[in-house]
């Protein structure tokens, strides 16, 4: 089905027309180090991705994407504003499901600009978009942006905000912690006894290892500050459930998002970039009145998007992954950057998807 | 051809599958000197004993290369990742059992759910610059198991001997290991989170999916189901 010749003879044709976009084609080794994946991703990765070492550099990854050497890359020597397009394999761990490709072709688009985020929003989509005319696929669209604004301007403690904010990308945790939060699941027995102790710490035994009995106190004092914090109240949680359950055509999806705003009104900023996009893509000519939105789309990914985010996907396929994605990764840059950081979004395609459903529908 | 029997080939493992076996009519044994890894089968024609360690039995199954196999529930599940596709579970045997479990030291009084790992695991990275350590040599059901429940921020370490040493030597903050009595975590000053339970496992006689059976096999491969049925 994927005969590799034409697949990468596909490839260099959509680096090209990327590169007649204005963007600089680059290379990145096929061998990352591990230390920084694992860093920012967590040990999930290592479910995602192959790895291998030698005694001299220790563990080493077979590039699983190419957006974080990109991203180093930049950060270390890009010049203002910047393009970049590359094209190669990405290899990604399979160990449940046998059809899925374990080593593919990944052509990409990225831009890193200061000007304008929502024109180059779109800029990003529908070059993709762009590229894949022709083909019967399906958009998704969503913007991570919306549910973070929604979590840093809840009514409640810091330090719940920054447990929501820390699971945003998984979901059924995120969904625990806001229930237990809301007080809609009851607090562990264990724990409301340790906290009626007078002295929690005065049967713990000898205490061994590297966390310390000043880092369990801690964690104690931060159970007593939550257990004394009243619930995040039923009138926030009924809005922001409204606002995870959004799924509409963009202008239906703006409209919800706006009655969202009256109880949540944190998200209007990001609802006005959410509209300065839309106008962004109708002004491209993409028709915005029959885009999907979905304010949850993007969360399951694993990757680091923190604003737009979009996947085309083969209609009536639902066993093949996304023909392309991408999203805005801002975060991801001040993660790499080493103190500095530059607004940032890009997209993939994957040839050899393109090439097998082209044949299909011949 | 015969059909190949897979058998751990030391210890309390070999020995109680072998009377297990005895119980149902077939007699397996060791031939030559001790440290010999050949057997022999009586009570059933056709089928020949392959002793093993017991951590390649699932490969050897998963590749077809025995047709039968003797093994933990917990080795099934980490070695081989779609092993309901790749072999069948004929009969637990009854012995072995051992939990698969998460334990923390008992001084963490904050910390008695996966919840409260997860939260421990945060604060641990911020203070301390790295990643809470967890030594086990189950990464992949470790690994499955913490991200199912939205555990971050942890790492896993290998440990493939005395794990439950692992904290008080400072090599790792908690540890997932196997586990019968507890005794061993007591002595330790460890303690089982109470939603800790990785998997529940205990030697299990296994059938492959992929070896060969064709012509007389497959009357013996009949013969030897039913003998194990009962």
């Amino acid at each position: 089905m994927e005969d590799r010749a034409r697949t990468l003879a596909r490839a260099a044709e959509l680096r090209a027309y990327f590169e007649q976009a204005g963007a600089l084609p680059v290379e990145t080794p096929v061998l990352q180090p591990a230390e920084l994946l694992l860093d920012l991703y967590g040990e999930d990765i290592r479910g995602r991705a192959y790895v291998t070492s030698d005694a001299l550099r220790g563990e080493q990854m077979l590039r699983p994407d190419f957006t974080v050497p990109v991203v180093q890359m930049h950060m270390s020597h890009g010049a203002e504003p910047a393009r970049y397009t590359y094209a190669g394999e990405v290899f990604r761990r399979q160990e449940h499901d046998p059809d899925r490709a374990n080593e593919y072709i990944q052509v990409g688009y990225e831009v890193f600009d200061r000007n304008d985020p929502a024109a180059a929003d779109a800029e990003v989509f529908t070059l993709i978009a762009g590229a894949l005319s022709g083909l019967p696929l399906r958009a998704a669209t969503g913007d991570i942006g919306i549910l973070t604004a929604a979590v840093a301007g809840l009514n409640t403690t810091a330090a719940r905000k920054a447990a929501l904010m820390r699971h945003i990308w998984r979901p059924r945790r995120f969904r625990a912690l806001l229930d237990r939060y809301a007080g809609r699941t009851p607090v562990p027995p264990t724990r409301d006894a340790l906290l009626a102790e007078a002295d929690p710490l005065a049967a713990a035994g000898p205490v061994i290892g590297r966390r310390g009995r000043s880092e369990i106190a801690a964690r104690v004092a931060v159970l007593k500050a939550d257990a004394a914090a009243g619930p995040i109240s039923k009138h926030e949680l009924t809005a922001l459930e409204a606002l995870l359950a959004v799924r509409e055509t963009l202008p239906f999806a703006q409209e919800q998002l706006r009655d969202v705003a009256v109880d949540l009104p944190q998200i209007t900023p990001a609802l006005d970039r959410l509209e300065a996009r839309s106008a962004a893509l109708a002004a491209r000519g993409v028709d915005v009145d029959s885009l999907e939105f979905e304010a949850s789309y993007g969360r399951t990914s694993m990757e680091y998007y923190d604003g737009f985010v979009f996947g085309f996907y083969a209609e009536g396929r639902a066993d093949l992954p996304p023909v392309a994605s991408g999203g805005r990764y801002d975060a991801l840059t001040r993660a790499l950057g080493d103190g500095a950081e530059i607004p940032a979004v890009g997209g993939v395609l994957r040839p050899g998807l393109m090439l097998a459903l082209q044949e299909g529908g011949e | 051809m015969t059909l190949k029997l897979g058998v751990p080939s030391k210890g309390r493992l070999m020995d109680k599958t072998f009377e297990w076996f005895d119980r149902h009519g077939i007699q397996l044994s060791r031939t030559g000197s001790d440290r010999e890894y050949s057997g022999a089968v009586e009570g059933i024609e056709g089928v020949s004993l392959v002793l093993l360690s017991a951590g390649e039995i699932p490969r050897e199954l998963a590749a077809g290369r025995i047709h039968f196999g003797v093994t933990g529930t917990d080795l099934v599940h980490d070695k081989l990742p779609r092993w309901e596709q790749q072999v069948e579970e004929i009969a637990p045997l009854g012995f072995g059992q051992a939990d698969l479990i998460l334990a923390v030291p008992r001084c963490w009084v904050d910390v008695d759910t996966l919840d409260d790992l997860d939260a421990a695991a945060a604060a641990f990275r911020a203070e301390h610059g790295f990643r809470l350590r967890i030594a086990t040599k189950y990464h992949r059901l470790v690994r499955e198991f913490l991200m199912d429940a939205g555990v971050a921020d942890y790492q896993l370490v290998d440990s493939q001997g005395a794990t439950e040493g692992t904290v008080k030597n400072e090599t790792a903050e908690a540890i997932a290991d196997i586990t019968s009595t507890g005794e061993t975590l007591r002595a330790n000053h460890l303690k089982i989170l109470s939603d800790g339970l990785v998997l529940k496992s205990q030697a299990t006689l296994w059938r492959s999916r992929g070896a060969p059976c064709t012509g007389d096999d497959q009357e013996v491969m009949a013969d030897f189901l039913r003998r194990v049925d009962h």
